[in-house]
Parts: structure tokens; C-alpha cells; sequence
């Protein structure tokens, strides 16, 4: 049991997508990506709404259904049609722009939940590992209340102890700080820049500049559902070469500038 | 003489008032007092009712109305979660059984079930079980829109969320979004048991015994054995109301808890 508590990342899952193309009727959000996150490692990806990045993420975890190419996570093939989906979702964790978490249970329940429904672990073990998991977010002392009497920040911090309690290999995170008033957005940041820290494999979608450059060990840039640019992030963030790129980064990091085409 | 629109609303009311006042002393004249005294308001008659209406009537109605809401809880999830089911065949045979059901008296199921499957099948059942296939038949079709309803007022999120945890997807609906949505349905519901406590009177086309009566068969029972008149109809009303109007008030209290809070 102090196994399952005191693990961090031990295991740490990789991810391969090659060729991955998804349509909704006529109108193709993914137009063929190829991308390869290594074990432990931390990708961002940034690009300006409408790229196709949470369509990415999410066909990952197959919250979206691809409709045409390879993903592999871990030791399964997501697009395989007999994948045990139930039981490559166990290892992969998802952290929402919108939290998420189950109203109608507390803080302790909604990362203790799944531990007892799905991984069969007795309640006291997973409230053991659910609140290990909320100290490690900070919110310990915040275990039994209900989302609705937790801020944006708090609530999001709750959803990844939520997901770490399932002792995931991998972790997506959907546009996690987009939802969150400025002020709350530094404290799920840290906790994220500290599960990257211990070895954490993550996919980020993030409009968090400063984070992706900070943490992450590559940056993907997507525009139109393709990848235009990837790379380290410093060189991604710091250098781009190409003009999309440069465009998107502008914007983002200068959002009072106006240009006036003559 | 003008008036300011403040005055005229206050006329306005004054006028409304005396036209319900005018038709109210209309009635009382019109209605003949020596009649009602002896085939209306005659309690003096209805003792023999005592305490039998409360003990058989009101106890049957409340057992049938029961027993008819729990089928129709059962069969209206049941419908509700085949009406927002992937698989086509699902979808028609739930939408064809609730436009169905919805759509014919209640009492032509009592009928039904009370004559119709007797002889077709050559099987005589005892009444409390057509009572409960016959109430919980017709409930689950109203029931079964409301908990679609209240299911598809869960946001689509919280079960990505459950699924993403690695919940089978019956998992997920029993674990998280099945509870979020009978919190949102508790009221509608409450009601359904409110229009479920009146249905369970159209017993009456059956044939019963005396410990089947239920309220409605109490009351015109005493209409031709207590020569009061239809006052033993207006007491069974008044039992009815017993039951519907505590419902109410508790249909209104989740409304209220439910905007209060989320949880």
C-alpha cells in the first residue's frame, strides 16, 4: 500500500501518433499529425483556437474518435477497434479546461471514486492515497468540501489529484488554466511544473507561454490542423522560424498590439 | 377627469375585485342550500365510513400508488437510458412505447390489463398485480421523458471525466451522472407521484373486493349505501388531498434546495 502512495511517475508512459487524421462531416480538424512523446517527457502545445490541439489531446484518450491513423500510449494501440479502452484510460490521466469534478461528492470522493469502482482498492486505502494526492496539490486540509465551496484554481488542483490518484502514466492536460481568474492560475502552474519535475509524462495544451517555455522539454505549434513547428521549447517560444509561428506568438505575447495594414 | 396611470391600475383593481365578489354571491344564491345539505355536505350520514376509508381506502391507495411507481421508476430509467441509447433499435422501441402510452387514457390500460390479458392469455391475475403493471405501465412513459430529461441536463463533461477515470460506461451513468440527474428530476418526479396517486382510483373498472377498495371505490360505494348523496366522494377527495398536497409542498422544497445549490 505505501507502494501506491509513495510512488511518483515510476512508470511513465510514452506516446506515438502517426498520421492521426479526424473529421467531423466535411470539415477536417486534423489533417494527418505525426508526434512522439518519450517517456517522462513534457510536450506543449500551443496554436491559436480551432488548430486542432484539444482534438489531439482528446483523441489520446479517445474522448474523440480518430478517423484514420495510429496512436499508441503506452504498451496499447488507442486505434485499435478491440483496445480494452477501460483499461488503457486507467493509465492515462485528463485534466479538463472545465474541472469537471462530480459535483454531488467531495474533494476526498471524487479522487477516491474511481480507486474503488475501477482499481477495486478498499475505501481506507484510497482515501489514504486520495489525500496523499490532495497534500500534494496543497489541498489537503481542503478534503472535505464540495467543489462548489472550491475556487476555479482549487477545483482544478483537485481534478489533478483526482487523475494522479489512479497512479496514471501519463497525464493530458486540456487548456487547464483557461477557465481560472489570473490570480488562481500560478498555483495549478506550480503543481504542474512539479509533477514535470518528478518525471511525469505530459501533453499540455496551454495558452501559457511562460510555462511552456519554462517546463516543457518540447513545444508543438499547430495551426489548421497540422503541425507547423516543433522543437525545444526555447527555440519554438524564443526563435521560431516559421512566419505562422511568429504570427501566433506575437499575438499571444503582445495582445494590446494592433498592426494597421496600409 | 384625467388619471394618472397609477390611479387607473388602482380602479382597475378595485373593478376586479367587485365582478369576483358579484360572481361568488351569484353562486351562493343560485345554488340551492337545502339539496346540498342533504346530498353534499350531509357528514351527519358518513360515519359508517369511519374507519374503513382510512384503514382499507386510504391504505390501498397509497400501496397501489407505491407499487405502481416503483415499475415506473424501474421501466421509465430502463426507457430513458434506451431513448438516449447509440443503438437505434433502442431509440424506436423506447420512443414508440412512451408516444404510445402517453397517448391513450390510463384507463384503456386498466381495461387492458384488467380484461383484455386475462382472456387472451387465460391467466387471472390478482388485482394488486394489475393495478402494478397497469399504473407502472402508464408512469413509466412520463417518467421515462422526465429522467431523459434530467439525463441530459448532466453536463457531457461529467461523464468524459468518469470514462477518463477508467469507468465502463454503465459504470459511469450509475456512479456519477444517474445521481446528478434524479437530484435535477426530484421535483418533476415528486409530481408524477402526485398524478400517479389519482390514477391509481381508475381501479374502480375492475371488479373488487371490499378490502381492494381503495378511496375512489370507497367514496361510490357510500354513494349508494349511505343515502348522503355524493358526500362520500367529497370526503375521499379530501383524503386524496392528504396525500397531494404534503407532496407538493415537498416537490416545491427540492425546487427550492436545487436552486439553492448545485449539490
Amino acid at each position: 500500500m505505501n507502494d501506491v502512495v509513495n510512488s511518483t511517475a515510476v512508470h511513465a508512459a510514452g506516446v506515438d501518433i502517426t498520421d492521426l487524421r479526424k473529421s467531423y462531416g466535411s470539415n477536417e480538424v486534423l489533417k494527418g499529425i505525426n508526434l512522439t512523446v518519450k517517456p517522462g517527457e513534457v510536450v506543449c502545445l500551443i496554436g491559436p483556437s480551432g488548430s486542432g490541439k484539444s482534438t489531439l489531446l482528446r483523441c489520446v484518450n479517445l474522448l474523440e474518435q480518430p478517423n484514420q491513423g495510429s496512436i499508441h500510449v503506452g504498451g496499447f494501440e488507442a486505434t485499435d477497434p478491440d483496445v480494452d479502452i477501460d483499461r488503457m484510460r486507467r493509465k492515462v490521466g485528463m485534466v479538463f479546461q472545465q474541472f469537471n469534478l462530480f459535483p454531488h461528492l467531495n474533494a476526498l470522493r471524487n479522487c477516491s471514486i474511481a480507486q474503488t469502482k475501477v482499481l477495486k482498492r478498499s475505501q481506507a486505502e484510497a482515501d489514504k492515497v486520495s489525500l496523499h494526492n490532495l497534500e500534494r496539490v496543497g489541498l489537503g486540509h481542503l478534503a472535505d468540501r464540495f467543489p462548489d465551496q472550491l475556487s476555479g484554481g482549487q477545483q482544478q488542483r483537485v481534478a489533478i489529484a483526482r487523475a494522479l490518484s489512479m497512479n496514471p502514466e501519463l497525464m493530458l492536460f486540456d487548456e487547464p488554466t483557461s477557465a481560472l481568474d489570473p490570480e488562481t492560475v500560478g498555483d495549478v502552474l506550480s503543481v504542474m511544473r512539479n509533477l514535470a519535475k518528478e518525471g511525469m509524462t505530459m501533453l499540455v495544451v496551454t495558452h501559457e507561454m511562460g510555462f511552456a517555455r519554462e517546463v516543457a522539454d518540447r513545444v508543438v505549434f499547430m495551426d489548421g490542423g497540422v503541425v507547423v513547428e516543433e522543437g525545444v521549447a526555447e527555440q519554438v517560444i524564443g526563435s521560431p522560424a516559421q512566419p505562422r509561428t511568429k504570427e501566433f506568438l506575437r499575438r499571444v505575447l503582445d495582445p494590446t498590439h494592433i498592426e494597421i495594414e496600409e | 377627469m384625467a388619471m394618472t396611470a397609477r390611479q387607473r391600475a388602482r380602479v382597475s383593481l378595485y373593478v376586479q375585485a367587485a365582478i369576483f365578489v358579484v360572481a361568488i354571491a351569484a353562486l351562493v344564491l343560485a345554488t340551492d342550500w337545502k339539496t346540498m345539505a342533504t346530498n353534499v355536505f350531509n357528514f351527519g350520514k358518513i360515519g359508517p365510513m369511519f374507519p374503513d376509508i382510512f384503514l382499507v381506502g386510504l391504505k390501498n391507495t397509497l400501496i397501489y400508488t407505491f407499487l405502481g411507481f416503483v415499475v415506473g421508476l424501474s421501466g421509465g430509467l430502463l426507457l430513458a437510458l434506451m431513448k438516449l441509447s447509440s443503438f437505434p433499435l433502442y431509440r424506436w422501441i423506447a420512443t414508440g412505447y412512451i408516444e404510445f402510452f402517453r397517448g391513450i387514457p390510463a384507463l384503456l390500460v386498466f381495461i387492458a390489463f384488467g380484461y383484455g390479458v386475462p382472456l387472451a392469455f387465460g391467466v387471472q391475475w390478482n388485482v394488486t398485480i394489475i393495478v402494478m403493471i397497469s399504473l407502472g405501465i402508464v408512469a413509466s412513459a412520463y417518467i421515462a421523458e422526465t429522467l431523459r430529461a434530467g439525463l441530459q441536463a448532466v453536463p457531457k463533461g461529467q461523464l468524459e471525466a468518469a470514462r477518463s477515470l477508467g469507468m465502463p460506461q454503465w459504470r459511469a451513468m450509475v456512479t456519477i451522472v444517474i445521481p446528478q440527474a434524479f437530484k435535477i428530476v426530484l421535483p418533476p418526479l415528486t409530481n408524477e407521484v402526485i398524478l400517479l396517486t389519482k390514477d391509481s382510483s381508475l381501479i374502480y373498472v375492475l371488479g373488487l373486493t371490499a378490502s381492494q377498495y381503495e378511496l375512489t371505490k370507497f367514496g361510490r360505494d357510500g354513494i349508494s349505501s349511505l343515502g348522503a348523496g355524493l358526500t362520500p366522494l367529497l370526503v375521499a377527495g379530501a383524503f386524496y388531498l392528504v396525500v397531494t398536497i404534503p407532496l407538493s409542498l415537498l416537490a416545491r422544497k427540492f425546487e427550492s434546495r436545487s436552486a439553492r445549490t448545485k449539490r
